[in-house]
């Protein structure tokens, strides 16, 4: 584990108080509505703020202990920081804004590793201006990229695309992926989006009201039922890995397999073969008693129900398991007493649209 | 029209800058210094700091030259081991005037600057902080050029104001001709004269237009560092 955070800190009504471990690779998402204390906790693992009581290490690397009395100034954590508004230099062009930590860390990075960098976040062309004449989504690429440069043994992006437009998000998102993929830093990214969280995370902390909900890969706590309320009931979904079988170029479809079945879903992009997480929305998903002959819908799987709950306004999110996979269908509650539905159910579900959450490459022999 | 202004009137001139420069020069280190110590988070004396920087301010500045000459004088304890230790002398010299102005514009600087530096986004700090910038490393990459419209507007007040200064210089150093004599003692003078009218008139317009110029410089030095910031 490189990173272990253990935190208590009190202000006025708020209480945080959360541990958690980081894996040593790959990006983990700290997702949580906006007030629950997201940003205290990645502040204190910077060093920005003292918390009352706590204990962060990394690497073995004793960071804050309140009870050994020890705190390590921010600017010797090594510890990389990508603010949601930029924070460029306004003073400083774009070159001197990127070279800004490298300067100063103790093994600065080479011209070729600068220029990799630079090149990978498109920003070569910026060099030489001023962070007031750039654009958002320009602000920010540079801001990561000031932060890699640093080389930090841990990055922490904070809401990195919470104060862009859509356009602008599309502009930024593949660099994310990008550094993910590519980059052997551990990425803990602050978010309140869970389509964000789906479509860039691979392990994700569940935070609420200061205290940590859930922890573990992104599909498996968005699966849960009892996190609805918090992960969002409008983008609840179920995500799945599945491998691609083939490709049907006429119709511009694939065909996947998962665990217990196969699926058709629009084309998706790569090679036969590829493992890819796959996002079936709750209320993309219908049910039938009986299995329709004649209907649009390319995907009908019988499922069984295995769990259900009512949400305040009279709507039934329903798990049914189907074939090795825990579904979700949200449907009204008057169709599910006109259907005579209960616990243990057999039934139709039918899949109107399937989603690529993300793709995971080419191997297939990890989890 | 060649001699429109008298050699003396033209030393008073000369004087007066001489004077101010070295005053406003020397006094903005230590400006810089109180304002960022003065911008910081409550700490113990803070309130008493900041009432003693803004003394000159309020009290009459011929107390303040008198407080300057009861303290730097040849027979005050100060003055008397500055003037054995380094040979330093104040009173009836022009280094006394340039003290006087020092102190008197002492709170323009720091207002100006403080207020520079209280203005800034904090979060460029925590972003320096995060790229590995110690404390001192910060002052001077990060606070030190946002600040400098902030330094240099205070710079020029301060240097306007020290032109200007009567009351201090006269009470502390007296009024010599070719060595305190500034601009507005040698408009004094000229004025106790008989006759002396048109040489004061002649000053006034030098003094107006001097104005002028400080306001001009000033404005050129903020349009200067809004384009270094790109803006």
């Amino acid at each position: 584990m490189t990173l272990c955070v253990k935190l208590s800190h009190h202000i006025q009504n708020f209480h945080l108080d959360l541990a958690f471990e980081l894996p040593a690779k790959g990006l983990t998402a700290l997702f949580g509505p906006s007030g629950s204390g997201k940003s205290l906790t990645t502040n204190a693992i910077a060093g920005l703020i003292t918390p009352q009581v706590g204990e962060i290490s990394l690497n073995g690397h004793r960071l804050f202990s309140s009870s050994q009395r020890i705190n390590c100034p921010s600017h010797k954590r090594n510890i990389g920081y990508m603010f949601q508004d930029s924070r460029l230099f306004p003073h400083l062009t774009i070159k001197k804004n990127l070279l800004f930590g490298a300067k100063r860390c103790k093994q600065s990075p080479t011209h070729d590793e600068i220029q990799q960098i630079i090149a990978m976040l498109d920003i070569g062309h910026l060099l030489k201006r001023h962070p007031a004449h750039l654009s958002g989504g320009e602000k920010q690429r540079v801001a990561l990229g000031r932060a890699l440069l640093s080389k930090p043994s841990l990055l922490l992006l904070d809401e990195p695309m919470a104060a862009l437009d859509q356009a602008r998000k599309q502009e930024i998102l593949p660099h994310l992926e990008r550094l993910r993929d590519e980059s052997d830093i551990p990425i803990l990214y602050i978010s309140h989006s869970i389509s964000e969280v789906a479509r860039l995370a691979d392990q994700m902390l569940l935070i609420h009201q200061g205290t940590l909900n859930a922890q573990g890969p992104v599909h498996d706590v968005m699966n849960r039922l009892d996190l609805f309320p918090l992960t969002g009931r409008f983008e609840a979904g179920t995500a799945f890995k599945a491998t691609i079988l083939s490709h049907d170029q006429d119709h511009s479809m694939s065909c996947v397999q998962f665990e217990g079945g196969t699926l058709w879903t629009s084309k998706l992009p790569g090679e036969v073969g590829d493992l890819v997480r796959l996002r079936i929305r709750a209320r993309d998903v219908l049910l039938a008693t009986e299995k329709p002959a004649a209907i649009s819908a390319n995907n009908i799987i019988p499922a069984i129900i295995h769990d259900y709950r009512q949400d305040p306004n009279h709507i039934m999110e329903v798990q049914l398991q189907a074939q090795g996979i825990k579904l979700l269908a949200r449907i009204t509650k008057k169709s599910w007493h006109r259907l005579g539905l209960q616990k243990g159910s057999t039934l139709f579900a039918i899949i109107k649209s399937i989603s690529l959450d993300r793709r995971l490459g080419q191997d297939t022999t990890s989890t | 029209m060649t001699d429109w202004i008298t050699p003396a009137e033209w030393e008073a001139l000369l004087l007066s800058f001489k004077i101010s420069t070295i005053a406003v020069g020397s006094a903005l280190p230590f400006a810089i210094l109180t304002a960022s110590l003065l911008s910081r988070p409550p700490f113990p004396g803070k309130a008493l700091l900041d009432g003693i920087v803004h003394l000159p301010l309020i009290l009459p500045p011929v107390v303040m030259g008198y407080l300057l000459l009861i303290t730097f004088g040849t027979r005050a304890p100060l003055g008397a081991w500055l003037q054995s230790t380094f040979d330093l002398r104040f009173v009836f010299s022009w280094t006394g005037a340039a003290l006087a102005a020092a102190i008197i514009t002492f709170p323009f600087q720091v207002r100006a600057i403080r207020l520079a530096i209280e203005s800034m986004d904090p979060g460029l700090i925590e972003a320096a902080k995060t790229l590995g910038a110690g404390p001192i490393d910060r002052f001077i990459s990060i606070t030190l050029p946002l600040a400098l419209p902030g330094i240099l507007a205070g710079a020029i007040t301060a240097f306007a104001a020290s032109l200007g200064e009567f009351g201090a210089i006269i009470t502390f150093v007296s009024n010599i001709p070719g060595e305190t004599r500034t601009l507005p003692l040698a408009i004094y003078s000229a004025l106790q004269t008989p006759g002396g009218e048109e040489a004061a008139a002649r000053l006034v317009i030098l003094a107006i237009a001097l104005a002028f110029l400080g306001l001009i410089l000033s404005e050129f030095a903020a349009r200067h560092a809004k384009k270094r910031m790109g803006q």
